[in-house]
């Protein structure tokens, strides 16, 4: 009897379509990653329960660690115009060089009679740097205010929006800091803060 | 698993020489497997949760049309002092002897929704007014916890107050000032 031989398929499987759709997925997350920015004073948020999801435009984050204060505006567009609103206040011309730079800065905390130099070190170099952090009292013309301002300024006048205040603070910080800063946007009647917070359960 | 080039070339036939027809298929095994790798590397390096915030609106400063008196029975005073302890008592400070607590949820909270409870049934359903001073030596995270909790409780009327000579009097006396 003459045994039923089972054809031999071929092992190579035809992967046109999975490497498509691997490609597509690839593409995607590519294209949706966002660079890490870097955290310069590593400040160790608190948690909290009710919770709302930030805005990713139209956004300005103060930094709040080691008795310092930094300043971020999201944006590209929004920190050129926020420079030259701040160099207008402050007397100082920056370059075309600079303002990029600038559009590249995540949050910082000099003052701004030394910016230049902070815009002119190569990005090493810069997480290195111990900041300052930017001057801040009760008073109506801290630095803070004016960047804050401008900023506000600045978004209102490239999308039409009112810029939105976020304060990230550390966990273990002292509130006398926090009481300036809240007085100082309270100043130029910013009433509306969001305390950027991690999630925790009841 | 590559594909080997299986098409003959014929025969040379009267001296034509007809270059070999190539396979059209290519191994995709390896970059299959390129992709997938990146694609794995992209998922876990890509944060996907977004930043969350806790929203803290502050009365106006400047406007004072809106002020209403507050009935100070119905005030609750909540003192952050250091070591993450506070101290709270309901009236004007001094009037009633005020309770140091901690933050936890057992603490805090359950005396905000004691407290609440009391003064609604005191005073016809009126909700308790909170107010939270936080000294010099109180952390963010305190402050941060004690708005979450009443953002759990739902109490609504809260402000942040500077804290008073009295009231820094009173957190040092319980030994919550250094």
């Amino acid at each position: 009897m003459p045994r039923v031989k089972v054809a031999r398929k071929s092992t190579a499987i035809d992967m046109t379509a999975m490497c498509d759709v691997a490609f597509l997925l690839l593409t995607f997350f590519i294209l949706s990653a966002k660079p890490k920015t870097s955290d310069p004073l590593q400040a160790q948020i608190p948690a909290a329960t009710v919770v709302t999801v930030m805005p990713e435009a139209d956004f300005s984050t103060l930094e709040i660690a080691h008795e310092k204060v930094y300043f971020n505006v999201e944006g590209g567009d929004v920190r050129i115009k926020t420079l030259e609103i701040m160099g207008d206040k402050y007397k100082i011309s920056f370059t075309p060089e600079e303002k990029t730079e600038f559009s590249n800065l995540e949050s910082f905390g000099v003052p701004i009679t030394s910016l230049k130099s902070l815009l002119a070190m190569a990005p090493a170099d810069r997480d290195k740097l111990n900041q300052p952090g930017i001057f801040v009292d009760t008073t109506n013309n801290n630095e803070l205010y004016d960047w804050v301002h401008s900023a506000r300024l600045a978004d209102k006048y490239l999308h039409d929006k009112d810029l939105k205040i976020g304060i990230k603070g550390d966990s273990q910080e002292e509130y006398p800091i926090f009481e300036k800063v809240i007085a100082t946007l309270q100043k130029q009647h910013v009433d509306r803060f969001n305390l950027i917070t991690a999630v925790k359960t009841k | 698993m590559a594909e080997l080039d299986t098409s003959g070339g014929g025969k040379h036939k009267g001296g034509k020489v007809r270059t070999k027809k190539k396979a059209t298929r290519v191994d995709l095994t390896a970059m299959v497997d390129l992709a997938f790798l990146l694609i794995t590397f992209f998922i876990l390096t890509t944060t996907l949760n977004k930043p969350k915030a806790q929203e803290l609106i502050m009365p106006d400063k400047d406007d004072t049309h809106q002020q209403l008196p507050v009935p100070e029975t119905r005030t609750m005073t909540l003192l952050l002092g250091a070591g993450d302890r506070l101290e709270w008592f309901v009236g004007a400070p001094g009037a009633t002897p005020p309770t140091t607590i901690g933050y936890g949820k057992d603490q805090l909270r359950k005396t905000l929704v004691d407290e609440d409870a009391k003064i609604r049934a005191s005073h016809n359903g009126q909700p308790m007014i909170v107010i939270v001073s936080p000294s010099a030596q109180s952390t963010y995270k305190n402050l941060v916890a004690v708005m979450d909790e009443l953002n759990i409780v739902d109490i609504e009327s809260r402000a942040i107050v500077d804290i008073t000579p009295t009231e820094l009097g009173l957190l040092k006396r319980d030994g919550l000032f250094k």
